[in-house]
């Protein structure tokens, strides 16, 4: 078991940077930040431009492997380098990554655990109404790309908002401004009211997805002879599903969570944009409309280390719950 | 001569027929392929039957809302744009890529994962490597960073970068199955006979991953028309002039609440493109083998 956790590690930190010396230099290929002064009035000297992007190490007249040594440099004591705004990567990513982190960690947990109830019985209660209301459900909310859903969910909102004629759900923000100073009580029932809907948003997909699978899997065991023993021997319908049909069930669906955590940060930096949550996402998205190596080149860091992470938690999940890989 | 009459009767009910019988026996399949086709009707020969034309203005009708009376049957835009002709000319567009995509990215996975599947060995560690690699970086990323180098250009490149970061998951799939294939007789006898790996690979390998080619085929059209609306909304897809369903939501959503129809009927019509295609996906996949798990997931 400890071998297998620290072949996994190397082959963890070999991808990590592998992933981002790619996402450097694609980066540094697609985008030109000399592009940000351009049709400036007055022009501004073309030695100035060179002075400031050598500065943030985004200066094209540099070879790009050079600019990578110095990134990889930075990268050795821990630094990222400085944004186009002039401040530090480092602090953006202190206060941006638990924006993310809270939608993401949240979103994934909810979105499984709720997902893994729902196929299950939706198993059970093969096609009984349950499980046929759900099947459509999950088909047309797969169908919507999550921009949709969360442009639907935050006007669906503002429409009941204004129906009720009170503030019950904000749509904009992570708390409302000024409210900084108030009562810690008042704050936190703030932050919920702004949580709610794009939590909501990355939960409806992430259920939709796993359930479909969970529902498959478990129709596969619910025929299954050791099931049947489990109950012969006088375990409830419940005991035997949850202790024996759950816990083979759920093993392909753990690779299935690493699989999917790619598609759950793209989620999350389309729901950070319409809710306005300041999160990696977004910031992601403002970099490279401004053609922002070092900010780009983080998140793409970010990302990897997030998919891998995942990748590795259901690894060892598999271990843990499968004897016959813990052996192998 | 019993043997012979009962190939006959065979024959007449041959594997595709029995596809073909159990496909038209899914409501919901039937239902996406309608569906599906209406809509196809509807982008192509439609804006043909709309006296206003996708980039042409109407200044005398700004934000109308959708009337029959003056012809602008989905409403107007801000600058008097034909919402139901823009909306025709994203969902060509947003068609098109989808079917191109799915196309070309099935197509490599099944090449890349047939041959990393049959050749086995270090072919298939470094490709395995890679398809590991590319699955760590979520392809909207990759795509969005790569977005500068087609603005202004054809949108032809973005349907390469789509193809190109979408294919990992069924090579994934195409490899497993092969790898068993590989051990099947008539591979072996092919094999023995000295047939070139190349004519393996595509005369007896693919040929058998056919049925889950379709399917997977059929599923990537979603995915892909997912990917490329994502992209659009946020300015990384097709770009201005042109229009897709995604980057018309997209301004339409800035005064959604007064003018709901300048993203809703995009928004509407783009939930039921997908939703037909993962009918006929899910259906194809019923009707090729009713057996699999998944088969019957309703």
């Amino acid at each position: 078991m400890l071998q297998f956790v620290i072949k996994r590690l190397a082959n963890f930190f070999l991808m990590v940077i592998i992933a981002g010396t790619l996402g450097f230099f694609l980066a540094s290929t697609a985008l030109h930040p000399r592009s940000n002064y351009d049709g400036r009035q007055p022009p501004i000297p073309v030695t100035t431009i060179d002075n400031k992007l050598d500065g943030l190490n985004m200066n094209d007249k540099t070879p790009i492997p050079i600019r990578y040594q110095h990134w990889v440099g930075g990268l050795l004591k821990g630094d990222f380098g400085t944004t186009m705004d002039e401040t530090r990567v480092n602090h953006e990513i202190s206060t941006r990554i638990w924006v993310s982190l809270r939608l993401l960690l949240v979103g994934s947990i909810l979105g499984s655990v709720i997902g893994v109830l729902v196929g299950v019985r939706s198993a059970v209660r093969q096609y009984k109404f349950f499980d046929r209301f759900h099947g459509i459900s999950a088909f047309i909310i797969l169908s919507t790309p999550v921009f949709l859903i969360a442009i639907l969910i935050k006007f669906g909102a503002i429409w009941i908002n204004t129906k009720i004629g009170h503030t019950l759900f904000y749509t904009i923000g992570e708390y409302s401004p000024g409210l900084e100073e108030a009562k810690s009580s008042a704050l936190f029932l703030n932050r919920i009211q702004h949580f709610l809907l794009p939590t909501l948003s990355i939960t409806l997909g992430g259920v939709a997805f796993y359930s479909r699978y969970q529902r498959n899997t478990m129709l596969d065991v619910l025929a299954s002879d050791h099931l049947r023993t489990a109950r012969a021997k006088g375990l409830t319908k419940r005991q035997a599903l949850f202790k024996h049909g759950l816990r083979v069930a759920i093993l392909p669906m753990s690779t299935l969570f690493a699989y999917s955590f790619g598609l759950l940060i793209t989620g999350a930096a389309f729901t950070e944009t319409i809710f306005g949550w300041n999160g990696m996402g977004r910031w992601f998205i403002l970099a490279v409309h401004q053609n922002d190596i070092n900010s780009v080149s983080a998140v793409v860091v970010f990302s990897a280390v997030l998919v891998l992470l995942s990748g590795l938690l259901a690894d060892i999940t598999v271990a843990a719950l499968d004897p016959r890989v813990r052996l192998r | 001569m019993a043997t012979k009459v009962k190939l006959e009767q065979d024959e007449t009910f041959s594997r595709g027929k029995l596809i073909r019988v159990r496909f038209f026996r899914n409501k919901l399949a039937v239902f996406g392929l309608f569906g599906l086709a209406m809509l196809f009707f509807l982008a192509f020969v439609a804006p043909h039957l709309d006296k206003f034309k996708w980039d042409q203005l109407d200044f005398d009708n700004m934000l109308s809302p959708p009337s029959l009376s003056n012809g602008h049957w989905f409403g107007t835009s801000q600058i008097g744009g034909d919402t139901f002709a823009l909306t025709m000319r994203g969902l060509q567009k947003s068609l098109i890529i989808g079917l191109l995509v799915a196309f070309f990215s099935t197509g490599l996975a099944a090449i890349v994962g047939a041959s990393a599947g049959y050749l086995a060995g270090r072919t298939d560690r470094a490709l395995m490597w890679v398809i590991d690699l590319l699955l760590v970086l979520p392809s909207f990323l990759l795509i969005a960073v790569l977005s500068p180098l087609y603005r202004g250009k054809t949108w032809l490149v973005f349907v390469v970068l789509l193809a190109a970061f979408g294919w990992m998951i069924t090579a994934r799939i195409v490899r497993g199955i092969s790898m068993s294939l590989r051990e099947r007789d008539f591979v072996r006898a092919a094999i023995y006979m000295g047939v070139p790996t190349r004519l393996i690979i595509f005369r007896h390998i693919l040929p058998n991953i056919s049925s889950l080619l379709i399917i997977d085929a059929t599923l990537n059209v979603g995915g892909a028309i997912l990917s490329e609306t994502g992209l659009s909304y946020l300015g990384f897809g097709v770009q201005p002039p042109d229009v897709s369903l995604g980057s018309l939501i997209a301004e339409g959503t800035n005064d959604a609440m007064a003018y709901p129809w300048l993203f809703l009927f995009a928004g509407m019509i783009l939930i039921l493109t997908v939703l037909c295609v993962s009918f006929i996906g899910d259906g194809l996949r019923d009707a090729f083998d009713p057996g699999a798990t998944g088969g019957q997931a309703k």
